[in-house]
């Protein structure tokens, strides 16, 4: 026979309404008789009864781990423990998924088995990071449910000063503004990195996130210290027919509010016979006209990646944006894909000499300065690194004419091919 | 020989996709959304795909996700996939599963939507529910959000998509939204110098900082740590490494409202959210007040924005002031930035709408 549930007035309120609700889950957990760890859920449903009424968490870390790792488990205990002390432990296994998200329904039932058998029942799909979180474990069940997981051939994610786990869109799998193989750029990255995400010894977080075109589906630009995005550098398609009979369609001032005048480079103009001219050169590749002419206009066949690197949120310095380190690179051949791990290791490396401790990536290229930061880890400055060039004149540029040699050295070394 | 952990790492995801996925990986031609909640792409090899997306809680018990997988093998093809905003998505290769699995969703109260000009789900934390230093929780928000925002998501009504976030710290797990909810601490923290030399390392509490307003001090013959409560800015940044450094507060722990988030590169470049409204309460379990901010702002966005508009491109346009004006928000002393780089954020120039 299982504990009493608590009364939950508040929580209850959170049972209503047309959305789903987890709380209703919570419940399901706490009440199905025989279920493990059964009264782990009742009593911490009383906890978050006691958090919605009090208006404070109860919980601390601490150290909970696996064996062989020094990271990957998000260890809770409970503040209020002699109050509801059954969730006095509630840990949280962080597991990476699959690239790109997907499922069948075998290796979910296989999850909730699992977690059935060694946990509270309770999954989130997914963390902030991308991690499948598994909450709500005892110490002694971690290990366990860990090894079950491992089994089925999935590994803990990323916690603490580490490499943490990743994310890439549904990308080539389903997308046709596809221009990577988001997949196979994000298990190089991650998978090359695994002793830094399982022993966290860098000086802070490190994230990859792969986005497949510049839409950026996944956050890339503004989350990720090294951030992948996938572009093109030839002409952008354009099925001149298809233009037509979506104009005819949706009418040519549609087209000219919601396509033309919204390109932020006007590189585009609805000629007099209701085709579309491209100016290829000025198009920056912001997806806009491709994402409203699904049908009609894609991207081009050159496709290739842009780096940025840097961005993060709000600790310490305030909110940084990824910036572009590497303009453009294919990843066609195997020693394509050397090159971008090659530079993520060169990336790693200098931020775990030179990082301060707790710093970002982003933040240390703010400290240091872009141009250190590429000098550090072997990458040629490029004008598509900067929206504009400097404005103070306060700068001391000694050995200039050396440093013009260079630029004309490899532009004659890039024309010689 | 002990048993090791096999560090696997990102699991290979064929293994796990709609075989005509697999069989179009990267050949893929068009798409179109046939109705809110329906994507139907189209191969190079003319083969087709229908996503059916739903809502879910995000944390989701052993029965939800059961009856999910229940779902996908009778009315789907055995396949699903989650979004970044934590969607459920099921893929089918013929068009005739599409409404049946539809009123399945529906059936078990997974709303269908959250495409195109919608409101996706609200991307969220852990809160009070998991985390060690939240200031309310995020579950109980979504949820009470979402249900109030229920017709956005299942509609495409919107003038372009609408990203929500909630954070319950400064840190802003959630990330860069539209609208962003976030906790906003309005006091100090509160020490507990008994326990300070024990709990923190107190060296890298103070390098922690983001404006140098800590420092080591003795206080009644103990080694603690003291703030220069006049310099603090009331991050919380000192909780997370020094939990005696109590930041959250039941009463002055407030919400505030950012909006103009973007991730995306179309049209403009991508934004960071800006501050329109502090100083509401955290007032669980439905957060009225806070909800009642988001579906002001949201409708004026609704009315006066044009096609494709994101919520920054709308600004961009009307300008700041139309904004305040339009949404009846004060504009205050707290609206104009301080932080480093704050001068690029300023009006340098004659630009004044009228």
């Amino acid at each position: 026979m299982a504990k009493q549930m608590y009364d939950t007035p508040m929580l209850d309120q959170l049972e209503s309404g047309p959305w789903p609700s987890f709380v209703t889950g919570l419940k399901r957990l706490a009440t199905t008789e025989g279920k493990h760890d059964q009264d782990m859920m009742v009593d911490l449903l009383g906890q978050l009864e006691h958090s919605y009424k009090t208006r404070k968490g109860y919980w601390k870390g601490g150290t909970v781990g696996v064996m062989g790792y020094g990271g990957g488990i998000i260890p809770r205990f409970s503040e209020v423990a002699a109050m509801f002390p059954e969730s006095k432990e509630f840990h949280t296994l962080r597991i990476q998924p699959p690239a790109g998200m997907h499922y069948d329904t075998k290796i979910m039932r296989e999850f909730c088995d699992i977690w059935e058998e060694h946990g509270s029942g309770l999954v989130a799909f997914h963390g902030q990071s991308g991690d499948i979180m598994f909450q709500g474990a005892t110490t002694d069940n971690v290990q366990p449910a860990f090894d079950a997981f491992n089994k089925i051939g999935f590994d803990l994610g990323g916690a603490g000063p580490a490499v943490r786990t990743g994310m890439s869109c549904v990308g080539a799998a389903r997308c046709e503004q596809s221009c990577a193989n988001e997949q196979k750029v994000l298990r190089s990255l991650v998978n090359n990195f695994l002793d830094d995400m399982h022993r966290p010894a860098l000086p802070y977080k490190f994230k990859f996130k792969v986005s497949g075109c510049p839409n950026d589906c996944m956050n890339a630009i503004e989350r990720a210290d090294m951030a992948v995005i996938g572009t093109w550098r030839d002409d952008m398609k354009v099925d001149q027919d298809a233009v037509k009979s979506f104009v005819a369609d949706k009418g040519r001032k549609y087209v000219v509010d919601n396509v033309v005048s919204r390109c932020p480079t006007q590189a585009l103009s609805l000629n007099d016979d209701d085709s579309l001219d491209v100016d290829n050169r000025s198009c920056v590749r912001c997806m806009h006209c491709i994402n409203v002419m699904t049908e009609a206009l894609s991207v081009g066949d050159d496709k290739g990646v842009t780096i940025l690197m840097g961005g993060k949120r709000t600790l310490k310095i305030g909110d940084l944006m990824g910036t572009v380190v590497v303009p453009f690179m294919k990843l066609d051949t195997d020693e394509d894909y050397e090159r971008i791990v090659e530079i993520a290791e060169e990336a790693i490396d200098f931020f775990a000499e030179n990082a301060l401790e707790h710093e970002r990536t982003g933040e240390m290229i703010e400290r240091i300065g872009l141009v250190n930061f590429l000098e550090g880890i072997g990458l040629e400055v490029d004008p598509n690194m900067v929206s504009e060039p400097r404005q103070s004149s306060y700068i001391r540029m000694d050995d200039w004419d050396e440093e013009a040699q260079k630029w004309n050295d490899r532009k004659a070394e890039a024309a010689a091919g | 020989m002990p048993e090791m952990p096999i560090e696997s790492g990102v699991p290979d995801p064929f293994q796990y996709m709609h075989p005509v996925m697999t069989k179009n990986y990267g050949a893929w031609k068009s798409h179109n959304r046939p109705r809110p909640g329906v994507l139907c792409h189209t191969a190079k090899s003319g083969d087709q795909i229908w996503t059916v997306r739903a809502g879910t809680q995000r944390q989701m018990d052993l029965q939800t996700i059961r009856t999910l997988c229940d779902i996908a093998d009778n009315f789907a093809d055995g396949y699903i996939r989650f979004t970044i905003r934590s969607n459920i998505e099921f893929m089918v290769a013929a068009e005739a599963k599409v409404n049946p699995l539809i009123e399945e969703l529906g059936k078990h109260g997974f709303p269908v939507g959250g495409t195109g000009p919608s409101v996706s789900m609200v991307s969220h934390t852990q809160g009070w529910l998991h985390c060690d230093i939240p200031g309310t929780d995020a579950s109980g928000v979504v949820k009470s959000m979402m249900d109030e925002l229920h017709e956005e998501y299942i509609k495409e009504d919107m003038p372009n998509r609408v990203h929500i976030t909630t954070s319950c710290c400064q840190i802003n797990c959630g990330g860069q939204g539209d609208i962003a909810i976030n906790i906003q601490h309005t006091k100090p923290p509160k020490i507990n110098h008994d326990l300070v030399a024990n709990v923190c390392e107190r060296p890298s509490v103070v390098a922690r900082c983001p404006v140098a307003a800590i420092r080591p001090a003795l206080v009644d013959g103990k080694p603690s740590l003291e703030v220069d409560e006049k310099k603090c800015i009331c991050c919380g940044a000192c909780f997370p490494p020094c939990p005696p450094m109590q930041i959250n507060d039941p009463e002055h722990s407030k919400l505030a409202i950012w909006i103009g988030g973007n991730h995306s590169n179309a049209r403009s470049k991508p934004s960071f959210q800006k501050l329109v409204a502090a100083g509401i309460p955290n007032n669980p379990p439905r957060w009225p007040e806070a909800n009642a901010l988001v579906k002001k702002i949201l409708n004026t966005y609704k009315a006066d924005a044009k096609d494709w508009e994101r919520i920054s491109d709308w600004v961009e346009r009307i300008g700041w002031p139309r904004f305040f004006e339009l949404t009846e928000l004060p504009f205050t002393k707290y609206h104009i930035d301080n932080w480093r780089g704050a001068r690029r954020s300023l009006n340098a120039s004659a630009h004044i709408r009228f």
